[in-house]
Formats: C-alpha cells, sequence, structure tokens
C-alpha cells in the first residue's frame, strides 16, 4: 500500500477543494487534493452554462471555464491532486489525521495528514426522498444526472420532459433540454415560489414559454415500463386539491428538489452536524468539532453561487494554515439564527477578526431589513431591496461590530430579517 | 451443459424463488433442465420485492402444506448460505404486543410455535423485549421471541441459486413468455411468444403471479392468481430506527402486518401493506398507504422518520387459496403445479425444491445422482466488507477492485463486471447482485458510470440499455 505524508489533505477537487488546497499551499503547507472523478472541476465540468465568474473573475464564463481558470492555478505550486481517487475510510480522531483512498490507477492508498479540509461538495434529493408515489418505471433521473448525461455523455435521456421542482439545476436543464429538440412541458414547484435564482426563471423558462406551475404538488408518476404521465395537484390555501389534479403526458421526469451536503466523510470523521444546514457546525475558523478538521463549499452549506463558494474555500483554507502554525481565536461569540432566518455559517466568529457569514431567509421579501444583535444589542442594520431563500445573504463583521461581546460570559450574534 | 437441442427433462417455468430451488435442487441429478423466465432477468417478480424474511414458524398450524415446508425450509438456509454465499442473518424475529388483548394473540402464536416445534421460541415480558430489541417503543407490553428468525436478501438468493444451477448444468432462458403448450408422445413442446421452443417430457409451473396463465395454457386446471400488493419504504443505513431484530406486530387474519426490518445489508425496510389490486404489473406505490406504513412502523419503532427516507416501492403476493398449491395437475400429464406461493413462500423455498423433486420422482422421473454434482459456487469478495489493505490486495491483480462505482453501497468496478459477465445486464440487475444504486443517492452519481460499463463489457450501444426489460429503455437520443 502506497503511503504517503501531507500537511495537509483536501477532500473533494471541485472549486472549494481548489480554492483551499491554493491558500495552504500558498502558506507553504503540503497538500493533496483527493477527487472521486477523472478530473478536477467538480460539478462545474458538466455546467457548460454560463453565469459563473461575476464575482470572482469580474467576467461571465462557463462552469468548465470557471474550473479550468482555477484549475490553472494549481500549476506551478507543489499541490499533489489524486483524481478518480475516493476516500473511503478517514480516521480523524488523532493529531494524525489518516484517509484510505481507493484508486483504480493506485490501488489503495493511504495518506497521512494533520489538517483535513471537507470539501465534497453535496448531492441531489431524489424521488424517494420527497416520496413521490407511483409507478417505477424507466426515465426518471435527477436534474444533476441528466444533465452529466447530456453534456458530457452525450446522450438524451428523454424527449417528452417534466420537471419536478424549481431549483437551479431543473431550470437549466429546461433550457439545456429545449436547446437539443426536446419538449419540456412544465416546471413544477410544491412551494408558492420558485427554489431557483431570479435571473434563470427569466432565461430559462420565460425566454422558452415553459410553464412553471407554483403550489402544485407531484401526486403520481404513471408509466409502467417507461414514464408516461406525471400527475400534480394543486395547493390552495394550504390545502391538497385532489379534485383539481390533472395528469401531463411525457416520457421523462427530471427532479430539481434540493442538494443536501455529502456529509457521509463528515460523519466517518466524527463531526458535530447542523440539522439545518445538513454540514458540519463550524467555528470562526471554519473548523468542525473535531480539531484539525475543516469545512467549505457546499460541504458546509449549499451555496447559490460558486464564487461564493470560492471566496469561503479560500478562507477555509487560509485558516487551515494559520491553525497549523498554531493560530487560535483569542475570543469567540455563538452566532444564532434569529426570525426569519433559516441559518447562518459558520456558527461562531472570532471577535478581533473580520468574519464572514452566509445566511438564508426563510421568507420573500421587498425592501427588507437585516439586523445583527450583539448580545441583544442591535450592532448593525443593512436595507436589502429583495431577499428570498434561494439567494444566499452575506454579512461582514469586523471588530468594531463585535465589541460589545468583548468579555461577556457566552456572547451570543444573532441575525434576524424583518 | 447441453447444447444444439431443445429437449429436456424438466422445464421449470419461472425464475424465482421457487423455480431457482427447484432447478438448482434438479441440477444434482443427471437431468437436462430448462429454467425459463418472461423477464430480462431471473428474480424479477415477486421474488425481487418482497419482506426478505426467514420467518420463524409460528404464523401458521402445521395443518397447512405452508407451515410444514416453512419449517422444514427455515432450517436449510444456514447450509445453503455457505454453499452459496448470500446475505443471510439469524437476526432473530420478535413480535411486540402494545395492548392487553394483543398479549392474548401472543399466546396463541407462542402455543401454535411450541406445537409446531420451533426452537427457542419464547414469551417475553416487557423488560425482556426491551433488552432484546431497544428500539421497540417504550410502551410495549411484552411480546414474542424467536431466535431461529432471520433476514436474507432474496434476489441475491435467487441469483446465487440460478448460479450454481447453471453451473450444474441448468440451461437459463429470459425473455421467455410461456404463450402455448402441447403435448405429444411423452414431451410437452412450449413455446414462448418469441416463437423460441423447449422440450420436456415434465414441466414445472413455477410462474408466481402468472401461474394460472401457464396453467391454462397447459390445458390444466381453472383458477386465477390474485394479486395482493405490499408497499415498502427503505430507509437510509443512518438511520436512527435500525433495530437488532425484524420486528413483527401482532398478525391479523388477513396478514402478518406491517414490519420494521433491519436489511442483511445495513439499511431498514418498513412495510409492507396488503391490499387487492386487479392487474398483475401494477406495483405502484401510493400516498395513502404509506402514510399507514409510517404511522405502523412509529408506533412499533418511534424514532422511524420520513426524511430517513430513500426510497419506495412495491410487490405482489401472488394469492390463490388459503394454502399452497404444489400438486402433480389432474388434469395435465407430468405436469407440477406450484402456486400460490404467498408469505412464507421465501422462507419454504428450499423445501419446496425437494418437495417437487419428490413429486416429479413419484410422477416417474428418474433420480440419478451426478457425480461431479458441485453445489458451491465461488464467494467473491464484496468491497463494502473488506478492509483497506485487503481492497489492497485485491487490486493488485485487479486495479477495478480499487475503482469505485458506487460510493453510497461502496461497490466497484470489478463487482460491477462481475455482475454484468453472470448475465446481468440490466440497471435492475445490475442494482439488485450489487447494491449499486441501491443506497442514499438512488443511482444519481453511478447511474451514467454503470450505463458506461455495460456498454464496454456487453457491445450493446445506448438504446439497448434499459432498466428492467425491453420498454424499460433508459435513453431515448444520442446527440
Amino acid at each position: 500500500m502506497k503511503d504517503l505524508v501531507f500537511d495537509s489533505v483536501v477532500i473533494g477537487g471541485g472549486a472549494a477543494g481548489m480554492a483551499a488546497a491554493l491558500e495552504l499551499d500558498r502558506a507553504g503547507f503540503s497538500c493533496a487534493i483527493v477527487e472521486r472523478e477523472e478530473a478536477l472541476g467538480g460539478i462545474l465540468t458538466q455546467c457548460i452554462h454560463n453565469g459563473f465568474g461575476l464575482i470572482e473573475f469580474n467576467e461571465e464564463l462557463s462552469g468548465p471555464e470557471f474550473a479550468e481558470r482555477i484549475e490553472e492555478r494549481l500549476a506551478g505550486t507543489r499541490i499533489t491532486s489524486f483524481t478518480g481517487a475516493t476516500v473511503m475510510e478517514l480516521d480523524a480522531s488523532g493529531d494524525i489525521k489518516t484517509l484510505y483512498c481507493y484508486t483504480g490507477a493506485h490501488g489503495v492508498m493511504r495518506l497521512s495528514a494533520r489538517a483535513v479540509v471537507l470539501a465534497m461538495g453535496c448531492r441531489e434529493r431524489n424521488r424517494g426522498n420527497i416520496r413521490i408515489p407511483g409507478d417505477r418505471p424507466a426515465g426518471v433521473y435527477t436534474a444533476g444526472l441528466a444533465q452529466r448525461l447530456v453534456n458530457i455523455e452525450g446522450f438524451v435521456p428523454g424527449k417528452d420532459v417534466v420537471i419536478i421542482g424549481s431549483g437551479d439545476i431543473g431550470l437549466i436543464m429546461a433550457r439545456r433540454m429545449s436547446w437539443i429538440g426536446c419538449k419540456v412541458h412544465a416546471v413544477v414547484e410544491i412551494l408558492p415560489y420558485p427554489s431557483g435564482l431570479t435571473r434563470n426563471i427569466v432565461q430559462c423558462l420565460h425566454d422558452f414559454g415553459i410553464p412553471l406551475y407554483l403550489s402544485h404538488l407531484t401526486t403520481n408518476i404513471v408509466g409502467r415500463e417507461r414514464v408516461e404521465g406525471v400527475e400534480i395537484t394543486p395547493i390552495e390555501n394550504g390545502a391538497t386539491r385532489f379534485d383539481k389534479a390533472f395528469t401531463i403526458p411525457c416520457d421523462t421526469v427530471l427532479l430539481s428538489v434540493g442538494l443536501v451536503p455529502e456529509n457521509e466523510l463528515s460523519k466517518m470523521a466524527g463531526v458535530e452536524l447542523n440539522p439545518m444546514t445538513n454540514g458540519p457546525v463550524a467555528d470562526s475558523m471554519l473548523m468542525t468539532s473535531v480539531p484539525g478538521v475543516f469545512a467549505c463549499g457546499n460541504v458546509l452549506h449549499v451555496h447559490d453561487l460558486v464564487d461564493y463558494v470560492v471566496e469561503e474555500a479560500r478562507r477555509a483554507g487560509a485558516h487551515a494554515a494559520r491553525w497549523l502554525k498554531g493560530e487560535r481565536p483569542k475570543a469567540e461569540a455563538r452566532v444564532k439564527a434569529g426570525p426569519n432566518v433559516r441559518y447562518c455559517a459558520p456558527s461562531r466568529v472570532d471577535l478581533h477578526a473580520a468574519n464572514k457569514l452566509y445566511m438564508r431567509t426563510l421568507i420573500v421579501k421587498n425592501d427588507a431589513t437585516l439586523e445583527v444583535k450583539v448580545n441583544n444589542r442591535v450592532v448593525k442594520s443593512v436595507k436589502k431591496n429583495h431577499i428570498q431563500p434561494s439567494e444566499m445573504i452575506a454579512v461582514e463583521l469586523g471588530p468594531k461590530d463585535l465589541e460589545f461581546a468583548v468579555g461577556a460570559p457566552d456572547p451570543v450574534v444573532e441575525l434576524s430579517i424583518s | 451443459m447441453k447444447t444444439g437441442s431443445n429437449r429436456y427433462d424438466v422445464c421449470v417455468i419461472g425464475a424465482g424463488v421457487c423455480g431457482a430451488n427447484i432447478a438448482r435442487r434438479l441440477s444434482a441429478y443427471e437431468l437436462d433442465v430448462a429454467l425459463v423466465d418472461k423477464e430480462a432477468d431471473v428474480s424479477f417478480g415477486t421474488s425481487k420485492a418482497n419482506s426478505g424474511i426467514v420467518h420463524g414458524g409460528f404464523h401458521h398450524n402445521k395443518k397447512y402444506l405452508k407451515a410444514r415446508l416453512e419449517l422444514q425450509g427455515m432450517m436449510m438456509f444456514d447450509r445453503l448460505q455457505q454453499e452459496l454465499d448470500f446475505p443471510f442473518k439469524r437476526c432473530g424475529i420478535v413480535v411486540a404486543a402494545l395492548h392487553e388483548d394483543e398479549m392474548r394473540a401472543i399466546e396463541q402464536l407462542y402455543m401454535q410455535g411450541v406445537d409446531n416445534g420451533v426452537i427457542g421460541i419464547e414469551m417475553c415480558s416487557r423488560e425482556r423485549i426491551l433488552e432484546l430489541e431497544p428500539k421497540l417503543n417504550p410502551d410495549t407490553l411484552g411480546g414474542l421471541w424467536v431466535p431461529g428468525g432471520g433476514i436474507v436478501e432474496p434476489y441475491r438468493f435467487v441469483f446465487a441459486l440460478v448460479e450454481s444451477a447453471r453451473k450444474n448444468g441448468v440451461e437459463i432462458m429470459t425473455g421467455f413468455k410461456v404463450e402455448h403448450a402441447a403435448r405429444a408422445g411423452d414431451e410437452w413442446t412450449v413455446r414462448a411468444a418469441d416463437g423460441r421452443v423447449v422440450k420436456a417430457r415434465y414441466v414445472v409451473n413455477a410462474a408466481g403471479l402468472y401461474a394460472d396463465e401457464v396453467s391454462r395454457a397447459f390445458g390444466a386446471e381453472e383458477f386465477e392468481i390474485k394479486p395482493r400488493k405490499g408497499e415498502y419504504y427503505l430507509l437510509d443505513r443512518l438511520t436512527k430506527a435500525k433495530p437488532e431484530r425484524v420486528i413483527f406486530p401482532v398478525p391479523t387474519s388477513v396478514s402478518k402486518g406491517m414490519l420494521v426490518i433491519p436489511t442483511v445489508e445495513g439499511t431498514v425496510l418498513i412495510g409492507p401493506t396488503a391490499e387487492a389490486v386487479d392487474d398483475k404489473a401494477d406495483l405502484a406505490t401510493t400516498r395513502e398507504q404509506l402514510e399507514k406504513i409510517l404511522s405502523s412502523a412509529r408506533a412499533m419503532v418511534p424514532s422511524v422518520s420520513e426524511y430517513d427516507v430513500i426510497t419506495s416501492f412495491a410487490g405482489l403476493r401472488p394469492t390463490l387459496e388459503e394454502d399452497f398449491y404444489i400438486e402433480p395437475s389432474a388434469k395435465a400429464p407430468a405436469l407440477i403445479q406450484v402456486a400460490g406461493i404467498q408469505s412464507p413462500g421465501l422462507t419454504a423455498s428450499p423445501a419446496i425444491g425437494e418437495y417437487v423433486k419428490d413429486l416429479l420422482k413419484k410422477e416417474g422421473l428418474r433420480l440419478s445422482e451426478k457425480p461431479d454434482y458441485d453445489p458451491f459456487v465461488g464467494k467473491r469478495p464484496h468491497v463494502k466488507d473488506l478492509t483497506p489493505f485487503e481492497v489492497d490486495k485485491l487490486a493488485q491483480a485487479d486495479p477495478a477492485y480499487a475503482n469505485m462505482i458506487c460510493r453510497c453501497e461502496k461497490v466497484s468496478e470489478a463487482e460491477i463486471v462481475q455482475a454484468i459477465r453472470a448475465g446481468h445486464t440490466t440497471l435492475d440487475g445490475i442494482k439488485y447482485f450489487t447494491r449499486a444504486q441501491m443506497g442514499r443517492c438512488q443511482g444519481g452519481f453511478c447511474t451514467y458510470k454503470i450505463i458506461k460499463v455495460i456498454m464496454r463489457e456487453t457491445g450493446l450501444s445506448w438504446d439497448e440499455i434499459t432498466k428492467n426489460g425491453d420498454g424499460s429503455r433508459i435513453l431515448k437520443d444520442a446527440l
């Protein structure tokens, strides 16, 4: 068995993993990236549409271009990348973490490192998770699988498509399937508002005349061998109106019903998870409850834009490097999700440093106010033109904002939306 | 293995758990045996979607053939597992009583079990049953404990039986839908819908849900198999609701009730419902029934959560009458009827193999033992069960062992290739053989990889890749 020792190992070679590794390398620490697919880039490699990079590169790029730009930065560094390598065992209990990676090319490799960065991304929820009853024919795929089949493998999974859920991948696939000559008959969303970004509703549905059924529950999938139709039922004033159910004929159902952090390895590492994000609880250094194990990107919480993933991952990598040098936060405050806030990540802030938090709201609102309270005292209030659950909100908190918390026992920072 | 000729001593119709056991049992003798099935792969009927329980022998009075075969069959699994290497575990069965009047029913079951000779059966106090199964509702009043009951992966059991049968000379034909049968001299000519013909001196009708139609094709007894649907939920292996034992409620007159089952492979199955349906292809799940399952399962194991659900599915029990119908046909010569094999059919199936072999002998089939009969199939390594060191060693000889295809269920490329080489070339066949696509992502990450391996190994083109046979094509076009 190959036995390799690094200062740090990053699990996952997508945008997050590469960005974190670059910071570790910049700080002078040896670093290995372990990626289970054959190439680096993660899910970006199949996202051939544009809209990436407006923040990170100040220009609009496709997913593969974005990944390539980040990957180019790896050239000339000492970072070792293992692709086609799946981490199957992770022991993070001691000072030296051990990872067993299964690879088609080198058999099993054992990697040891003092710091591990979790950057495995997320996975799509599927039919079982949302418990759609009905037949179990061929033709039911997650939107991401369909995207992979079309954009990388060159196969068309179906011709007449209904998309369940209005998540971004589903919206992007509505447009993509239309472009390759398929008919997208509907996008069906259980909530009264779309789950995806507004720009995707406009560019992927409106521009193609694809109907969006809001407040509609998918109540049946019909078809013995291959999908023949989808039954959807309106929800009116909270009641499912089974009397108004109707069936849309189609041969394919694509599911875009949410993403969940890939937390199997997080669980194996023994880190505490946040039930609201399904990702690890992280402190102000983006370190999990297990010392030396950091997390960033969609494995920490599901992001809306890859630009924010990279920004967060860069901080995680830099924090991991500082941690390896022995730096620790002097004093932290607990971050609490207040009224109308679903979650904030990370779960702690450093009272003596600049902090960046990402949060998601539970409500759709115009002219909203974001309020930051430190130990029940309002220290910051920010106007927001429009907020919705599908878009992340960033908050920056510096030592000045947090000075009330210094010296207080168990200080709390509460973020709320009104 | 015979070549060229289409003449056999015995043709077994239906490659579910009964047909597979019968064919494998017959393969120990100097006989030419054909095992035919209408589906694209074996075990694609009732045998693929059921509770996977090796029952404890206490649910039925021994006046019934099914009870006697259950008692005999349940004892045969240990040896079969040694020979065939399929997932099986005697984890024991508890029956939980939640009300005082259910305790009386428990006592009845206990007496019946003792009368049937069930080993180790005991009545349990609340304390005893909660000690045996701590996941049970703390309000459980008491119950029954049957240590000999267990769990099995039913499709893997069938696959292993079929592999063993094939190894010992049985010819397997899939996609063979029996349409017509005629007898000339001492031989049946059995014709499939696609025109293929099998000639056999004896025929066993083990066609499950379709045993009535097969019987009709032979001009034998008229009866009607009524499908009774059972719906299930499968829970993630990380669920907090994973019991150590199979948990039964107190049975009703129609069914053994909805169970909480720790599967051999580590997930949790809850169900089944029991609902008469008209259509033998109706495997749809319904919102109402699925709600029932959750509430029933929660009554016994309160930690069952809908958030742990990774999939739902339904199976159909082929019901006929109270008891199994396993007899030589009184109307058609040299035809053995094996019909109405509902629960405890899986448990009884090895004994059904013996029983049908004996019936054939009585009907005049000469049985002489084959000197080179080999009951063992080679053990196949599963990466999921191995240490990194063991995987590394395997990968030295075959690097595909360390190339992971399905990360949820830890299945390597080598295992996918083995499934394909064992004849399982549909996505479902590969799923049942390897567990790839069966975990929490339900194929979201691995489906495209499996499609590529199938194409590479079989030479099938993209439009020949199916979920479970013709009509269930996965891809509609190529760019």
